[in-house]
């Protein structure tokens, strides 16, 4: 694209893509991107029925009415139908009423933390952004993992989210919402991935200078391969413990995927609150408990 | 001695920064020596600078506003092409401090010095001669508002010699903002530039209030304002209730910054979601500021321009202020996605949608105003549909981003992204060009030249639609925003076509620029003797073009809406059009003032100072504004006496202009 390219083939290379392959938001992999596509459909579709009769009707009314024709009625005081009025605030204000309408039963039914009813019981992700990438903890397996997250498919994925430093954006676009990540503090989202396949993941807050870099796949798997997939992760390399998270968290760029085969206890807590010391085993559920207000 | 400042704040290693600096000092400094040469100093300093006349400040927001807008636009262009270029495994030309200093200055640029001075100068033009008023409620005021602005402008422009920019993106968002993370000037530039200029703005803001509230001319009642006048009003309260809130928000990170203050950092107790929300409490205000007086400008081009008053007077009044208040209650939906809950979600997706409601009404009004009219297809008429079909458009996409679910997977997307260049390019630029075009006779005596003006338009419109419905696609394919980078090869040809499109705005500035070129040269043949050149309805068209530095020889009795159309109406049908003026008096207005030049010179100074920790200097600056004031506030004559037979002289020669 460096040589100069006729605008015409451009444009016709950028119809062609458009139409070959959709891809992130248009192409959702699983029910909570497939519900939020409806949504972001039946929204255009109400309002583009309002829109281009508008837009059509502007131009028609200033083409007839311009100064050269003739046949146009002039009614220079015109200025007030009461009538007009009435409909001119009706039209916005019932398209309003009926997405307002949307827009609230959608916000309570994707709610982000809100679970996938299903009977499968939910994976838990701890994620964390560091400077620049992403760290995924699983704590109920024992692993974690930077710059890949792989997931059962079919399963939801119940993920807790946090920062060691600035804020990002967890987001892979074709499972939906995507949420904050803000250091102490934590956000919850569920997800699932209907089907396996490898799904790219971003952060979308701007986060500094290694931002760009700070992308990572979602591979779901069948659950044969995910469980194969843990065990050869569990036990083998390094352990996630304050010093080596301490050594992951320098900011760096570009970083390449890597697996932590235990983690220590509590591990996400202890970095979501780093001043608060750790607790003994016994009152963890308490410690817990008082945390998450 | 200096502070942080040492030899390596200035760009020796980086090539493209040095040449862009080296072209900036040269610009100026060629600038400055012709004015030398040509002995042009004197009447520049007598009848611009100091001056405290409404439309000369108003002209000179507007100029510093077209200024910036090249600045800003050549930050686009770098942009543009970087992702158009950065692909795959490219990198394009930027490195990311590079980029991310580029688009934090472009959004800084664009909304505070390029958006804002341009309405606040026709609002600060136009609003006192359709009041049928002399000046501003303070005049004095109104000039040091203006020269505060210059300040923050030269303090961002001097970061691209001496030090830095912000990396943080136009809204510096802590944490990224806080020391930790930002430790170098560029942050500081950013927040001392907008600290400065954002105090000349609320100045300016209070300035036009007061003048609608309290100055209006005889018989001219609230419901017989013209509608920019209306929408002026409604923009100037925000900006009074906004601004502070953004003047603390920044103190309270300067506080973080230089003392050491835990508002918004990561440890200490410090809560960075609390700037988002303070940030966005004066940012979503915002953009109705800047889009209220744009609203105002289509309305007069409008019904100007279609031979009849403004469809529905009272509904865009009443639209225009539920805009004014709605639009405190809707700032949540900038961060649907930090996980406020599902109601509070709810609650400000449906207030946003409630606030397209009058914004449609408007729309429906101008149709309305255009039917049974007689269009004349000028300029400002095309920016005016340009406008109408664009906003429309960027309004739908807005009202998408309110719905919650939506906007989870459209956030900080490129979909955003070409949502609010489709609301400030279509709506806030065109009507700033609508604006432009409409009132340049009225300032200078002769029209703009037509034909580079629709080709101005056409650039604009034409390559808005290149620019940035490519990005509209983009979003939906997933492409997040202030991307320096990208793997994803086929965003590519989107990235280029957009690109093309922003070589296609190129040209629609070139165009502007060479229709003020012919337009100069041309006047002769352009001149506009009655002061009337459009036909007009409201009282700035009854006046001299331009105006005399006093706008009316006796304040016009205001006997309706449409003032000025009435007047014309009753004048033929009384036959009175000609009639020799009565009784002329002399005038009092207010002398021209230094003050507001000055204080500007020493806030830049004390902005320059805090920014390098050079301590001596802040002091010396905040001594030298106190200083400014107290003369200001000593001085015995702020008054002088325009005589009668100076009055009666030049209004009889604008009714023997009337007259031929």
């Amino acid at each position: 694209m460096a040589r100069p390219v006729a605008v015409g083939t451009v444009v016709a290379i950028a119809v062609a893509s458009a139409l070959g392959g959709c891809s992130g938001v248009l192409d959702p992999q699983g029910p909570i991107a497939s519900a939020e596509k409806t949504i972001l459909f039946n929204s255009l579709g109400i309002m583009l029925a309002i829109v281009v009769p508008t837009i059509l009707a502007t131009l028609g009314v200033a083409w007839w009415f311009r100064a050269a024709n003739t046949r146009a009625k002039y009614l220079p005081d015109w200025e007030y139908s009461g009538r007009i009025e009435m409909v001119v605030w009706a039209i916005p204000a019932m398209t309003v009423l009926l997405l307002g309408g949307i827009g609230w039963v959608g916000s309570h039914d994707l709610d982000p933390p809100k679970p996938i009813s299903t009977t499968l019981t939910p994976v838990e992700v701890e994620v964390v952004s560091l400077d620049w990438k992403w760290l995924f903890i699983y704590p109920d397996l024992g692993i974690a993992s930077v710059n890949r997250l792989v997931v059962p498919a079919g399963t939801p994925i119940r993920f807790e989210l946090s920062s060691d430093g600035v804020m990002n954006s967890f987001f892979v676009p074709q499972l939906g919402s995507q949420i904050y990540t803000m250091a102490g503090m934590t956000t919850h989202l569920q997800l699932q991935a209907d089907k396996p396949g490898t799904y790219p993941g971003f952060s979308a807050q701007f986060s500094g200078d290694g931002f760009s870099d700070m992308h990572f796949n979602v591979d779901a798997m069948t659950p044969d391969k995910f469980t194969a997939w843990v065990n050869a992760t569990r036990g083998a390399g390094a352990t996630l413990d304050p010093a080596s998270f301490a050594a992951l968290a320098k900011p760096s760029q570009a970083v390449p995927v890597s697996t932590y085969g235990s983690v220590a206890q509590d591990m996400f807590q202890a970095i979501v609150h780093p001043n608060v010391p750790p607790v003994a085993p016994g009152q963890a559920s308490h410690a817990a408990m008082h945390m998450e207000k | 001695m200096l502070g942080k400042l040492t030899w390596d704040a200035l760009p020796f290693n980086e090539p493209i920064d040095m040449a862009v600096s080296g072209l900036m000092i040269a610009a100026v400094l060629a600038i400055l020596l012709w004015l030398t040469a040509k002995g042009h100093w004197p009447y520049l300093w007598r009848e611009w600078l100091t001056s405290v006349d409404h439309k000369r400040i108003g002209v000179m927001y507007c100029v510093l506003a077209l200024v910036m807008l090249l600045r800003g636009f050549a930050d686009a262009l770098m942009m543009r092409s970087q992702q158009a270029l950065a692909a795959g495994g490219a990198q394009g030309y930027l490195p990311p401090e590079h980029y991310d200093q580029i688009f934090s200055a472009h959004g800084t640029i664009m909304i505070f010095f390029m958006a804002m001075p341009f309405m606040i100068g026709l609002m600060n033009f136009a609003v006192p001669l359709q009041l049928g008023v002399r000046d501003v409620a303070f005049p004095t005021l109104n000039s040091v508002s203006l020269w505060l602005t210059a300040s923050g402008v030269l303090l961002t422009n001097i970061s691209l010699v001496v030090g830095e920019f912000a990396r943080t993106g136009w809204l510096a968002y802590p944490p990224l903002s806080e020391l930790r993370f930002s430790p170098g000037v560029g942050v500081d530039y950013y927040l001392w530039s907008l600290q400065i200029s954002g105090v000349g703005t609320l100045l300016s803001g209070i300035n036009l209030v007061t003048t609608i509230l309290k100055m209006r001319a005889p018989g001219m009642s609230y419901m017989r304002m013209p509608v920019f006048c209306w929408t002026s009003l409604a923009a100037n309260l925000l900006i009074v209730a906004a601004f502070p809130i953004l003047t603390a928000t920044f103190a309270m990170l300067l506080l973080d910054r230089y003392l050491g203050f835990h508002f918004f950092t990561i440890d200490g107790g410090g809560n960075p979601m609390m700037y988002i929300n303070l940030i966005w409490a004066w940012g979503h205000p915002e953009v109705y500021i800047l889009i209220l007086p744009a609203f105002g400008v289509f309305s007069e081009v409008i019904a100007t321009f279609s031979g009849k008053p403004l469809f529905g007077y009272r509904s865009m009044v009443a639209a225009t202020m539920a805009i004014c208040v709605l639009s405190f209650v809707v700032w949540l939906h900038h961060f649907f996605t930090m996980g406020a809950g599902a109601d509070v979600n709810g609650f400000f997706g449906v207030m946003t949608m409630i606030i397209a409601v009058p914004t449609g009404v408007k729309v429906y009004n101008w149709l309305f105003t255009m039917y049974g009219g007689r269009v004349r297809f000028t300029a400002p008429i095309y920016w005016s549909l340009g406008f109408m079909v664009t906003f429309v458009l960027g309004g739908m996409t807005g009202v998408l981003l309110a719905v919650p679910p939506a906007d989870f997977v459209l956030h900080n997307s490129l979909f955003l992204i070409a949502h609010f260049h489709n609301v400030i390019i279509g709506g806030v630029l065109f009507g700033a060009m609508a604006g432009y075009t409409y009132w340049f006779p009225k300032a200078f005596g002769f029209t703009l030249h037509e034909g580079w003006g629709k080709a101005s338009f056409w650039c604009w419109f034409i390559g808005f639609y290149l620019a940035f419905m490519p990005l509209y696609w983009l979003g939906l394919m997933g492409m997040t925003r202030r991307m320096q980078h990208y793997d994803d090869a086929s965003w590519q040809p989107f990235l280029v076509v957009a690109a093309g499109g922003a070589l296609v705005i190129l040209c629609g500035i070139l165009c502007t620029i060479v229709q003020l070129v012919v337009s100069i040269r041309d006047q002769a043949g352009s001149r506009d003797r009655t002061g009337d050149p459009w036909n007009g309805r409201t009282l700035e068209w009854s006046t001299a073009s331009p105006p005399p530095s006093w706008n009316f020889a006796m304040l016009p009795q205001v006997e309706g809406e449409d003032a000025y159309w009435h007047m014309k109406r009753r004048a033929r049908e009384e036959r009175t059009e000609h009639a020799e003026a009565l009784e002329y008096g002399a005038i009092e207005m207010p002398v021209n003032s230094s003050t507001g030049f000055i204080t500007a010179f020493f806030a830049v100074v004390t902005g320059f100072a805090l920014i390098w920790h050079i301590w001596w200097m802040v002091w010396l600056g905040l001594f030298g504004a106190f200083a400014t004031t107290l003369v200001l506030a000593w001085r015995d004559h702020d008054e002088m006496e325009i005589p009668a037979d100076e009055v009666a002289r030049m209004d009889r020669a604008h009714r023997a202009e009337l007259a031929r």
